[in-house]
């Protein structure tokens, strides 16, 4: 098992050296196993299809999650500096928007795969992630060009999203063309794996150049948060070159000797009723469910784990990367089941399973790394601030203004458990405004600083946790990969088999890419939105997903049809 | 079921366009006090609705009680 603990004998977690080795294994790990399946099933020659197709799709989605985790660092870059949170939802708002306008690509490259054919394609999407992602790591800063800086990052991420949304349409559909019926499920399931595989690969990236690194040297200008968006071009450049080699979907190419492609996929697709009725279905009944559960599960665990639970950056990496590295293999199990058992209730058991745990388990994620819980019981707790005294590290600014002076006090401290639990504690500044000799402390906004604070309550923030809870909340955010697993590892097979072949990938590309681009990409948007309204509950993002999937759910059990069917060649 | 389902997409947009009444604010700091997300939201979930309610009215008329066996039937 290449996944075993002696892997991960992390004794010092803050050793970034360390990370940077438990990264690269991880990634090597993981595509070991990779090459290994395919090159089982490479006698069949199913393998070189799955390969070139899935290597091309795992680079797409690399291209893609790098901008969202980097979102903070490319805030600060990019955007007018200010109100932090402001800037974060500005980064977030074009995230968004590279997810919004994945169905506008998945009608655009949908119809070419459909007119074209398959091959030609999704070599397009590539190029255009590819030159996209690099590009943006090329965009000089605001500071240096102004507002024309995130005008330019905006548009290469509409290019990335619009190229997304040709992608997997034309993979799933290559592959399932490719695929023996009694095991079309098993081989698109490859497919389904490059989605998590492409976050993985590129949260090791980013943590290898962050373990190298200083901290100002990966957010300067052009530092090192730029390398993951250049290293795209070496990878799209070899993806690209086994892309040429590959030939046309067989089904498609019989199809399109026949002359029997079609004329007008849009029309056909969304002006028929009986195909645009079973577009709906797909879209209502399972990717739109399946869309909310792959978000939460690989996307907002990690921002709850960073922004509520308040982990440190590379522990909460870590933690992502082994559940997603134990959980991969998972699509390939459900994938294989729903060749045996059908589709249907897999993906459904899937959402199900997410609707019932995903507040118990977000719960104990937050209840488990309780900071004032850790304080209250206090034996074995020492202090260890920056200068290694016993007291919070103290510091004062001032600012002058006419003839007063604000002098501002930092109060900041680190503690530490006996177990190695560790912590940072930061009060809310506070100022004292000094006039003719006389000072006076004020809070609010009477002193006319606006930031000065009367909030008392501390911030526990870059939490390191102990070994044993590490694990326990990698077991948590397995969980709910697998949750991920079954609705995602079945569903290029069904959404295949649910349409003709002339019209496969545009009518397959839009409902897939309605539930993961808009329901799905909202999910963080919308949660920071619901936590903003209602703060007292800091679970009360996660009921976007959850009723999304329950809906999804109940539509699903009702009108789906369980039966796989044999014959995709028509 | 399907008048249920026609149901909820109106009932959505209807939130929706309260939650954005009650929330833009020109006086206000936060994300949700401002035009531009709700706008976004409001203009992508339309016509997501709208498919709803088309599939809550072919659920009605009972267009999902047998699925299409063949693509023949589809196109």
């Amino acid at each position: 098992m290449i996944y075993g603990t002696k892997k991960l004998n992390c004794t010092n977690i803050l050793a970034k050296q360390h990370y940077r080795i438990v990264g690269f294994k991880n990634i090597v790990s993981s595509l070991s196993i990779v090459f290994y399946m395919i090159n089982e099933n490479s006698s069949k020659g199913i393998g070189k299809v799955i390969f070139s197709s899935s290597l091309g799709t795992l680079i797409e989605w690399y291209d893609f999650y790098i901008f969202g985790m980097l979102a903070k660092t490319i805030s600060a870059q990019f955007f007018p500096e200010g109100n932090e949170t402001a800037s974060l939802l500005s980064t977030l708002a074009i995230f968004a928007a590279g997810f919004l306008v994945r169905p506008f690509g998945a009608l655009v490259f949908g119809r070419l795969g459909d007119l074209i054919g398959r091959k030609y394609t999704f070599l397009l999407t590539l190029v255009l992630m590819g030159g996209s992602t690099f590009l943006i790591g090329l965009v000089p800063s605001y500071k240096a060009i102004g507002i024309a800086a995130p005008l330019l990052v905006l548009l290469l991420r509409l290019v990335q999203g619009l190229a997304l949304g040709g992608e997997y349409g034309g993979a799933a559909t290559y592959v399932a063309e490719h695929a023996p019926p009694h095991r079309r499920g098993y081989f698109t399931a490859w497919i389904q794996t490059t989605a998590t595989l492409g976050l993985f690969v590129a949260l090791g990236v980013i943590m290898a150049v962050k373990g190298s690194m200083s901290d100002a040297a990966f957010t300067s200008e052009w530092g090192g948060w730029r390398y993951p968006f250049w290293i795209s071009i070496l990878l799209v450049g070899v993806s690209i070159y086994i892309r040429l080699k590959m030939q046309e979907s067989p089904v498609f190419a019989k199809l399109k000797a026949e002359k029997k492609t079609s004329i007008n996929p849009l029309k056909e697709s969304f002006g028929h009723k009986a195909n645009f009725k079973m577009v709906l279905l797909a879209l209502f009944g399972a990717v739109m469910g399946q869309g909310v559960i792959w978000y939460t599960g690989q996307f907002y665990a990690q921002s709850f784990l960073e922004n509520t639970v308040k982990l440190e950056f590379m522990q909460n990496r870590e933690i992502l990367l082994w559940a997603i590295g134990l959980a991969t293999p998972f699509f390939l199990v459900f994938g294989a089941l729903s060749d045996k058992i059908g589709r249907k209730w897999i993906m459904l058991t899937g959402m199900l399973l997410g609707v019932i745990c995903y507040r118990p388990i977000f719960n104990e994620l937050l209840k488990s790394a309780d900071a004032k819980a850790w304080l209250n019981k206090n034996e074995g707790m020492r202090y260890v601030n920056i200068e290694g005294q016993k007291n919070p590290s103290v510091k004062y600014d001032t600012v002058k203004r006419n003839n007063e002076t604000l002098v501002i006090t930092h109060v900041k401290g680190v503690w530490q458990l006996s177990d190695g639990i560790k912590f940072t504690e930061t009060y809310a500044d506070t100022g004292a405004l000094v006039n003719n000799g006389n000072a006076k402390t004020y809070y609010g906004d009477q002193s006319g600083f606006l930031w000065v604070s009367k909030d008392k309550k501390p911030v526990y923030s870059d939490k390191v946790l102990t070994t044993g809870l590490k694990w326990k909340f990698i077991g948590l955010v397995w969980i709910m990969i697998i949750f991920v697993t079954m609705v995602y590892g079945p569903v290029a097979a069904f959404l295949v088999e649910l349409f003709p072949t002339k019209i496969r990938y545009t009518s397959m590309s839009l409902p897939y890419h309605i539930g993961n681009g808009v329901f799905g990409g909202l999910v963080p948007f919308i949660a920071t939105l619901l936590s903003a309204t209602f703060t007292t509950d800091p679970l009360v993002g996660l009921w976007y997903p959850i009723g999304v999937a329950a809906l999804c759910f109940v539509i699903g059990a009702l009108y789906l049809n369980n039966k796989i069917d044999k014959e995709v060649n028509d | 079921m399907g008048f249920i389902w026609m149901v909820i997409a109106p009932v959505v947009i209807y939130f929706l366009v309260t939650g954005a009444i009650h929330n833009i604010s020109s006086t206000g700091t936060k994300d949700i006090n401002k035009p531009i997300p709700w706008i976004i939201i409001i203009t992508i979930f339309t016509p997501i609705a709208i498919g709803l309610m088309i599939f809550g009215f072919y659920a009605l008329k009972g267009e999902y009680d047998k699925l299409p066996e063949s693509s023949e039937e589809l196109t």
